[in-house]
């Protein structure tokens, strides 16, 4: 007894730690006051201004690129990284391997490493860095990701499906098409959504690799912001609100697989008291 | 035979974009790093690494930095994983999602609260900040590996060792520690290096007045002296070559399970 209380509040105690920070921010979120800390009475000023465009426009454009990288970045991920994750698993031996490989490479380098390396490509290359390449560096990190979610599900398949597709007078694209994708798509969903979050969340490689012409996201702008001295007070409350995002849609994810995991069960009961 | 090379044919674009974006990026680090002034092959960068104390300081200061969050993450985050891995599966996967949640909110925003956690209780920002704001980033990221290995633990084996009569205390330090060895070494990969080589989270809590390795690299590329940063990325990325020896490739599996 004594053992499940001090070990259950040891979690607690823990996640009080975790989550103070944030919890700071959160509450802070309803006060005006510009520095974080200073409670200035009850308002949601902070939120309007955030969608009214009371904030200065650098802000709002900041999060308009954040949101435009992303979503650019793990579309591509997402379509090159699962037509490759198809190649690779039908590649043999040693191309595999090297595949595999340099695959990893950009999921192990610390992102400062990545970040550089793309730095020093674009700058021997003469490119002008800018949009263009922030969003081909994001896609260069997150692609690799997509393709380990994707792989596992084609290792799962049964490969003669591929097969009698074709002898069953499939083309090659429509065997594609009709056969693999619908197999893997569960891997490209969770492929998609971790390349998006990836590139939302990215500081490192976009700071070495947004150019000179002040081209900022969500994460660069925090960090000029905070090198002059404090955070936009309205960063707290988009803070909060993409915090309440990922915890609701986190609630309806883990219901969905709930409720599907319960079911699959049922189904399995019926079928057992059938029999 | 002709539609399965069409299949295979597929990896070449990403082939392409990995030489292009991966291979060749990597081989200027190392081209740079030992480029001389006046271009061509020289050692002067690693020669001045070693004889400015600054920069050597930081680096071994930066690595004891990562040593001590390391210790400190497993040391609070073992106790944490060992329970999670005793709750009942449901209930756990809420408490692991919950550890997991605060990823979600920017890493420099998490960092600034954490400023504002220090300033609200009126601690001092230093050296204490910087230790405190880095396992604070970091502990999910060793939590998460060693529950999942203890939570795939073979239950039996635990079983056996009670029965031959193993005291609680022995069942933990012959069982299951060392069968939760793979989990903590792949917690140390994703702890140690990326507190390593982490920059502005450094500046941002100790008003910038510590400086990792992360913050000497970055300063010197953005000062246009990219032969010395470069070198010193390289000397980064032998480090990380040295850390990821002792850590064979069985855990490879447990480290990508941790990240996703």
């Amino acid at each position: 007894m004594m053992k499940k209380f001090f070990s259950a509040s040891y979690l607690v105690l823990l996640l009080v730690m975790l989550y103070a920070p944030i919890l700071i921010i959160a509450i802070y979120s309803f006060t005006e006051s510009k520095v974080l800390g200073n409670w200035t009475g009850f308002s949601t000023e902070l939120y309007s201004s955030l969608f009214t465009g009371g904030v200065n426009n650098s802000l709002i454009d900041a999060i308009k690129n954040t949101f435009i990288i992303a979503f650019v970045a793990a579309t591509v991920s997402t379509l090159l990284g699962t037509i490759a994750a198809i190649g690779i698993n039908d590649l043999k031996y040693r191309k595999k391997r090297v595949m595999n490989f340099v695959n990893n490479i950009p999921i192990l380098n610390p992102d400062i490493i990545t970040g550089i390396s793309l730095f020093l490509l674009f700058v021997s290359l003469g490119i002008t860095q800018g949009y263009t390449t922030v969003i081909l560096a994001h896609i260069a990190f997150c692609t690799p990701y997509v393709v380990l979610s994707v792989m596992p599900r084609l290792m799962q398949m049964n490969p003669n499906i591929y097969e009698a597709a074709l002898d069953l007078g499939a083309t090659p694209y429509q065997a594609m098409r009709r056969v693999i994708i619908p197999e893997i798509r569960p891997g490209m969903i969770s492929g998609f959504i971790l390349a998006f979050t990836l590139s939302i969340d990215d500081f490192a490689v976009t700071i070495f690799t947004n150019g000179t012409d002040g081209l900022q996201t969500l994460s660069t702008y925090i960090y000029a912001d905070a090198r002059k001295g404090g955070l936009t007070p309205e960063l707290r409350a988009l803070s909060t609100i993409i915090l309440v995002v990922v915890l609701v849609l986190l609630v309806v994810v883990n219901y969905r697989s709930y409720r599907q995991a319960k079911l699959a069960e049922e189904q399995q009961q019926q079928l057992k008291l059938k029999k | 035979m002709k539609l399965f090379s069409r299949r295979r044919n597929l990896a070449l674009p990403y082939a392409i974009f990995l030489g292009i974006m991966v291979v060749v990026p990597m081989l200027l680090i190392i081209i740079y790093a030992f480029m001389g002034k006046g271009g061509g092959f020289s050692l002067e960068n690693f020669e001045r690494f070693i004889n400015q104390p600054e920069a050597a300081n930081t680096f071994i200061y930066s690595i004891g930095i990562a040593l001590i969050t390391t210790i400190i993450c497993i040391v609070l985050g073992y106790p944490a994983a060992y329970i999670l891995s005793r709750l009942n599966a449901s209930l756990a996967k809420v408490v692991v999602l919950l550890f997991i949640i605060p990823m979600w909110v920017n890493v420099l925003v998490r960092t600034l609260a954490t400023v504002a956690l220090f300033d609200f209780m009126s601690l001092p920002l230093g050296e204490g900040a910087l230790i405190f704001g880095m396992v604070y980033n970091f502990l999910p990221f060793m939590v998460y590996p060693i529950y999942n290995v203890l939570q795939k633990m073979d239950h039996s084996l635990i079983e056996a060792a009670e029965d031959l009569g193993a005291t609680p205390r022995q069942v933990f330090l012959r069982v299951v520690f060392p069968l939760s060895t793979p989990g903590i070494v792949s917690g140390i990969m994703m702890v140690f290096m990326p507190t390593i080589s982490t920059f502005a989270i450094a500046e941002l809590l100790t008003m910038n007045n510590i400086k990792l390795f992360g913050t000497t690299i970055q300063e010197n590329i953005n000062n246009g002296m990219w032969e010395y940063g470069a070198a010193l990325s390289f000397i980064m990325l032998i480090i990380i070559g040295i850390t990821s020896l002792f850590t064979d490739s069985s855990d490879e599996n447990a480290a990508n399970e941790g990240l996703l």
